[in-house]
């Protein structure tokens, strides 16, 4: 579960996120989508742990953060602008390591459990820089999947996929969905990000300016008119 | 003991790293082997007196050459966006920077390591090689502790070519004149008494920046 009260990010003087209030539950895969500068990306580095909200409450499976982030960070799958990887190492290297840092116990198998999962098990010797996009973005999946997560921030994980591979983000999100999971992810490809949706949210200028499930916008189609008139209008 | 296991982790990845790519360890090695024949050439031609002034030298070439790798230990983090991959490892963040410090320290450990059957060829000086070998070791400890603490913060501005050394050397002032005189002392053969001071000063060091460096880390690569 991820909620939000009231969240505010200054840099300085200007605001990034002003008075996000939010809350996803458990089974829910939400789209975050809005122009650039919107605040997509500080929302969910903060859920994620990875930086301070300056004011408002948050909370990751109902343990606050920053306070409790120290174990809330076990339970966040995250993926970024980039991969997380090491470029030098192999993509099992990066896993080991990965697995390490969570303390999994059963590694050797969960790596390889989801290596299979993501269709990069034939890749695990390969060097990371060795990889096209779409595989170096299956193995950043892998990394975020490798310790169980209960809820998945992803940040534009469409971008760069080829259609095999946007196939595979889907089926990730439709798993975490059956599994519980709560799932944010920002996008701006509404075509390819939208499928998997049940609900979404418009970013503008830091604030939520629409919130609404899937039944409101319906498809793609129907969020794109939503966005162009409260967005591009 | 995940903290641990974090720590050995991180120790483990780096040294892959650096083992595959060697871009680190070459380049300084190579830095402190010219700092020491510059050096060397230099006094020679003056007629100065190389046993006095080779603790000074040879710590000249650990620091000068150790900053270049601690440079890249986060900056090379940070370019690849992989800091954000270990942020968000759960547990306690001090994890990464001693797992990142000590990697360091072996790293300056094996660039001194070399450096110092150089500097005696050079230098021309006899040494009974325990005590000496133990006080460096403790100086490299501070200074990878430190140093690992501060690329951190280097790391995330702009110039970071430029602020570590601005950051470093201030803050490394008291443990370079505890090394060099300890040095000095164990390369004179000198009573241990005559120079207990400065290495408590340095035992001192290395404790409080090994508390700073574990609790301060948080805070450091926070945004």
């Amino acid at each position: 579960m991820i909620q939000t009260l009231k969240l505010e990010k200054t840099f300085g003087y200007k605001y990034a996120l002003r008075g996000v209030t939010l809350n996803i539950g458990a089974g829910e895969v939400v789209a975050l989508v809005g122009p650039n500068g919107a605040g997509k990306s500080t929302l969910l580095r903060i859920l994620a742990t990875l930086a301070r909200p300056t004011r408002g409450r948050v909370a990751i499976n109902e343990i606050e953060i920053p306070a409790g982030a120290m174990e809330a960070r076990a339970s966040i799958g995250y993926i970024g602008h980039q991969t997380l990887l090491y470029d030098d190492l192999t993509v099992a290297e990066n896993l080991r390591f990965y697995a390490r840092l969570y303390a999994l116990e059963d590694m050797d198998a969960r790596i390889h459990q989801v290596a299979t999962r993501v269709g990069i098990a034939r890749r695990l010797d390969d060097v990371v820089r060795t990889l096209s996009r779409g595989y170096q973005q299956r193995a950043a999946l892998a990394r975020a999947l490798l310790h169980r997560p209960r809820v998945y921030l992803y940040d534009e994980p469409y971008t760069g996929l080829d259609p095999d591979s946007s196939t595979f983000l889907d089926a990730i999100f439709n798993d975490g969905r059956s599994e519980g999971a709560s799932v944010l992810f920002s996008t701006h490809d509404f075509a390819r990000g939208l499928g998997m949706a049940d609900r979404a949210l418009i970013l503008r200028g830091g604030k939520i300016i629409y919130d609404a499930p899937r039944g409101e916008w319906r498809d793609a189609d129907g969020l794109s008119q939503v966005y162009a008139q409260r967005v591009t209008a | 003991m995940t903290f641990f296991r974090q720590v050995a982790a991180i120790v483990s990845k780096d040294l892959t790293r650096e083992l595959r790519t060697k871009e680190n360890l070459s380049a300084m090695l190579v830095f402190s082997l010219l700092v020491l024949i510059i050096f060397n050439f230099a006094f020679e031609l003056k007629g100065v007196d190389l046993a006095t002034l080779g603790p000074g030298v040879l710590w000249v070439a650990f620091s000068f050459s150790g900053i270049l790798g601690l440079g890249r230990s986060f900056a090379a983090e940070r370019d690849q966006g992989s800091l954000d991959g270990i942020l968000l490892a759960p547990g306690d963040r001090g994890a990464i920077v001693i797992g990142k410090a000590i990697a360091n320290f072996i790293f300056i450990s094996m660039m001194e390591a070399v450096t110092l059957p150089l500097f005696i060829i050079l230098f021309n000086v006899s040494l009974t090689w325990l005590p000496l070998v133990g006080y460096i070791v403790l100086g490299t400890i501070g200074f990878a502790v430190v140093g690992t603490l501060l690329s951190a913060i280097a790391a995330a501005t702009r110039l970071r070519e430029v602020m570590l050394p601005v950051l470093l050397f201030p803050v490394i002032v008291p443990l370079l004149v505890a090394a060099v005189k300890i040095t000095g002392g164990a390369l004179e053969a000198r009573p241990f008494d005559e120079y207990a001071g400065w290495f408590n000063l340095l035992v001192a060091y290395d404790v409080i920046f090994f508390v700073v460096a574990l609790l301060s880390f948080e805070y450091v690569v926070e945004e």
